[in-house]
């Protein structure tokens, strides 16, 4: 039985996630529009989505898990699988490109043309009289009032100490695998998941810091704006991610993955490292240059 | 555990038929079902797009204020814009991908067959989220499809609504397109190499390439508008330091990439059909596949020829006129090639190829109305017209919506085991030529003479040549009904199809019998 599924591309018979997630995402966003839209009733569709997402991702992975240590995928199966993956964190990158361009655009371009820039000269003195580019800034109008920018030298300095050991945690905890010394993998892979909840935690500290004391929110202009929209998605995905780990943790303590078939702690590695380059990006450009 | 669902699986591989009943449908794995669930979506969305179009050709077959306030004018334009690309168009071009990459590359199905179903089933509930928009207070999304601030977003409880449903419509596309790639790159039989794959499977696996490249940055622009709106964000408020046209940047570096995701299935369709009617291979394969490649490539770096008259600095203008121009060449290795495929071919002209040689001659004239308004300086006369107008419906509606009809009579057979009514089929085919071109030539004239785009009344000296393309309309919209009649009566009869259906047909799908088995390819082919 075992040789015959080894030898054939696994094929599911019929699957009610996909139906679930559809009704869950529809019931969840109606929610939140309803809410966007100042109705607080939003709030019941938007839990109702939000269960169903969660429950719908719990059934649908608790599948495929054991049909993979059920043995029924074979080596195609897995490169599927990896594909997949690789192409679906591509996806992600173009996601955060586009949040980085606007982020580079306001600085390179529309900024200095609200300043009066070369050609420029008059939106600036017909339209905003007085207003001179200079990074970090709130815009001509000084939207949300005077703030105080997040320096590099703090708490993000130690959160990128953070996130590069813990891919090197991460790392350890791979070779590990690899050598089967699994007390090794649970220990590091512990130890990668922990330095990412610390990192979030940080975050949030961070966060209040900025709301109670430099008076910099969301609000304030467009360094608010692609300071809380970078970092803010960025610390989505590390939650993510962080969730992630601590399941392939919970995994490896169940005593899934074999030194040489492991898809799903390698994917998980693939995103954890992704998170962590976008964060070296969001060091050097929103908190250091 | 594992060991029921194996002996589940196992009873499964000897009963080859689909379950019945409704739930087959809303739970299948299977690709030929779910190619054909994205082909019947694409279907009525064609006929709810459509008549909102003819909503707004009835509004503009005379001037004044006829049928409808100028707000619900509005939102039409922008609604059939909407469901047009995103529910009709591309929804088509992932069922013929759904139905026909497996059985072209010699696999059992797609790579990943439950996100395939994903896939699919998303879109009925973003589509029913988007129209449910025209109900609510304060009506539809009425700021034009792009979306541009600061009018989108002085709409009225929709705004959220549309963004949302633009989410899923983006989920739903990037799950499909990682599916499609790794199907390619994954599951060929042994022999397939790149170089032997079918064009439409070339084209696909770009396509794919572009989806998962432009999808994203349409959801990262959204998402902005969103933020903007609700949550004080400065995206694209000069106020605080942002910039409106950087929301248009962001459009059209999504929008441009779009135009070619939804046009090179179309050529690959076109790659597949004018062979096998012309009894000659493809000429300049190798060509066509890199013309492809190249076409998207280039597709990245042009799209702010679409904001020429935004203001932009005379290098950028520059820029993007001159790459614009690039795209001729691989679009012309295109075009001659499916000419020298035709060149001295025992040429017959079964509907199918009607409407793959219709497509050769009006993509065309898409084509060069292209070529004009990538000219930066000629553009700023006719930006916003109605001459953009037509060259946008020209190689949308004659190109790829024809590409897509030609498929459909192509592989209808393999897909019912029954031939269409050739003879309706051909009257559909010169009933479309004819009202398409009624419908929508005229549109070069009135844009020429500075008739604007998007408005429901518009100068007495427009008249004749409006009246003119609403009748074009009315008759394209109805001699679509042929279409579905003879899809119908493919369905449920006719003359048995062989395995082969044509004459000289090229490709492992015409190996398999007609209609095609529930699965197909279990055990991989050998390709030589």
């Amino acid at each position: 039985m075992a040789a015959h599924a080894q030898d054939k591309y696994y094929l599911p018979h019929g699957t009610n996630w996909p139906i679930l997630g559809s009704i869950a995402l529809f019931t969840l966003f109606i929610g939140v529009s309803v809410l966007l839209n100042g109705s607080s009733t939003g709030q019941w569709p938007l839990l109702a989505g939000l269960l169903l997402l969660v429950y719908m991702m719990f059934r649908w992975f608790g599948q495929v898990i054991g049909e993979s240590e059920g043995g029924q995928y074979n080596l195609q199966v897995d490169r599927s699988f990896r594909m997949g993956m690789g192409w679906f964190i591509f996806s992600e990158v173009m996601f955060f490109a586009v949040f980085f361009s606007a982020l580079f655009y306001a600085r390179q371009l529309s900024l200095p043309w609200l300043g009066g820039q070369g050609a420029d000269v008059w939106t600036n003195l017909l339209i905003w009289p007085g207003f001179e580019n200079e990074w970090p800034s709130n815009g001509p109008a000084n939207v949300g009032g005077d703030f105080e920018s997040m320096p590099a030298w703090g708490i993000p300095a130690l959160n990128t100490a953070i996130l590069l050991s813990s891919g090197v945690t991460l790392t350890i905890a791979h070779h590990a695998l690899k050598a089967n010394r699994r007390g090794q993998v649970a220990l590091w892979l512990a130890a990668t998941f922990l330095l990412g909840f610390l990192f979030i935690g940080l975050q949030a500290y961070e966060y209040a810091h900025a709301f109670t004391e430099l008076n910099l929110t969301l609000r304030s202009g467009i360094y608010g704006t692609t300071f809380f929209m970078l970092t803010g998605f960025h610390g989505l995905h590390v939650t993510i991610g962080a969730i992630m780990l601590t399941v392939i943790w919970l995994r490896v303590l169940r005593g899934h993955f074999t030194p040489d078939r492991h898809f799903a702690f390698e994917g998980v590695a693939w995103y954890w490292h992704f998170v962590d380059v976008v964060w070296l990006g969001l060091f050097i450009f929103v908190y250091w240059l | 555990m594992s060991a029921t669902t194996h002996a589940h699986d196992h009873s499964h591989d000897h009963d080859h038929g689909p379950p019945k009943g409704l739930m087959r449908w809303v739970t299948t794995t299977n690709h030929k079902d779910i190619g054909t669930l994205y082909l019947l979506f694409a279907l009525v969305m064609l006929f709810v797009g459509g008549g909102m179009a003819l909503v707004i050709r009835a509004e503009l077959f005379e001037p004044g204020i006829q049928f409808v306030n100028p707000d619900f004018f509005n939102q039409m334009t922008t609604i059939h814009a909407l469901i047009m690309v995103f529910g009709m168009i591309m929804p088509a071009f992932a069922g013929f991908a759904n139905w026909m990459i497996p059985m072209m590359i010699g696999s059992p199905d797609m790579a990943l067959p439950r996100l395939n179903n994903w896939s699919f089933w998303l879109l009925p509930f973003a589509g029913t989220m988007l129209l449910a928009t025209i109900f609510m207070p304060g009506g539809g999304p009425a700021a034009g499809w792009t979306l541009y601030p600061p009018l989108s977003l002085q709409g009225g409880n929709s705004f959220p609504f549309t963004i949302f449903s633009i989410h899923l419509l983006g989920v739903s596309s990037i799950m499909a397109s990682i599916n499609i790639i790794v199907t390619i790159m994954n599951m060929r039989a042994p022999g397939m190499t790149l170089m032997k794959m079918p064009l439409f499977v070339w084209t696909w696996l770009i396509t794919a390439y572009l989806l998962i490249g432009a999808m994203p940055v349409l959801a990262g622009g959204v998402t902005m508008l969103l933020t903007d709106q609700f949550f004080g964000t400065s995206f694209f408020l000069a106020a605080g330091g942002g910039d409106p046209v950087l929301f248009q940047h962001i459009f059209w570096f999504f929008g441009h990439p779009e135009v070619y995701i939804i046009i090179l299935p179309a050529f690959g369709i076109i790659s597949q059909i004018i062979p096998t009617f012309s009894r000659k291979p493809l000429f300049g394969y190798d060509s066509m596949v890199y013309a492809t490649a190249s076409i998207g490539f280039l597709s990245y770096i042009v799209w702010a020829h679409h904001m020429f008259t935004v203001g932009m600095p005379l290098a950028g203008e520059m820029f993007f006129m001159l790459s614009t121009m690039l795209i001729a060449i691989p679009t012309g290795v295109k075009i001659f090639n499916w000419l020298s495929t035709m060149w001295q071919g025992s040429l017959t002209f079964e509907t199918p190829m009607l409407f793959a040689v219709g497509f050769l001659f009006m993509f065309s004239i898409g084509g060069f109305t292209g070529l004009m308004m990538a000219v930066a300086p000629v553009d700023f006369q006719y930006h916003d017209t109605y001459f953009i107008v037509a060259h946008f419906h020209y190689v949308l509606v004659p190109g790829a919506l024809f590409a897509a009809l030609g498929g459909a009579y192509y592989w209808l057979p393999k897909w019912t085991g029954h031939m269409y009514d050739e003879t309706l089929g051909k009257w559909h085919f010169w009933l479309s030529t004819i009202f398409v071109n009624l419908l929508f030539f005229p549109q070069h004239f009135l844009g020429l003479a500075g008739m604007p785009r998007r408005i429901p009344d518009y100068a007495t000296q427009f008249a004749d040549w409006n009246m003119w393309s609403s009748i074009g309309g009315f008759g394209f919209g109805l001699s679509q009904l042929l279409f579905v009649w003879v899809v119908i009566k493919c369905a449920r009869g006719g003359a048995r199809a062989t395995d082969k259906v044509w004459d000289q047909p090229n490709g492992l799908e015409w190996t398999v019998p007609s209609p095609a088995p529930y699965h197909t390819f279990e055990r991989a082919p050998e390709v030589r």
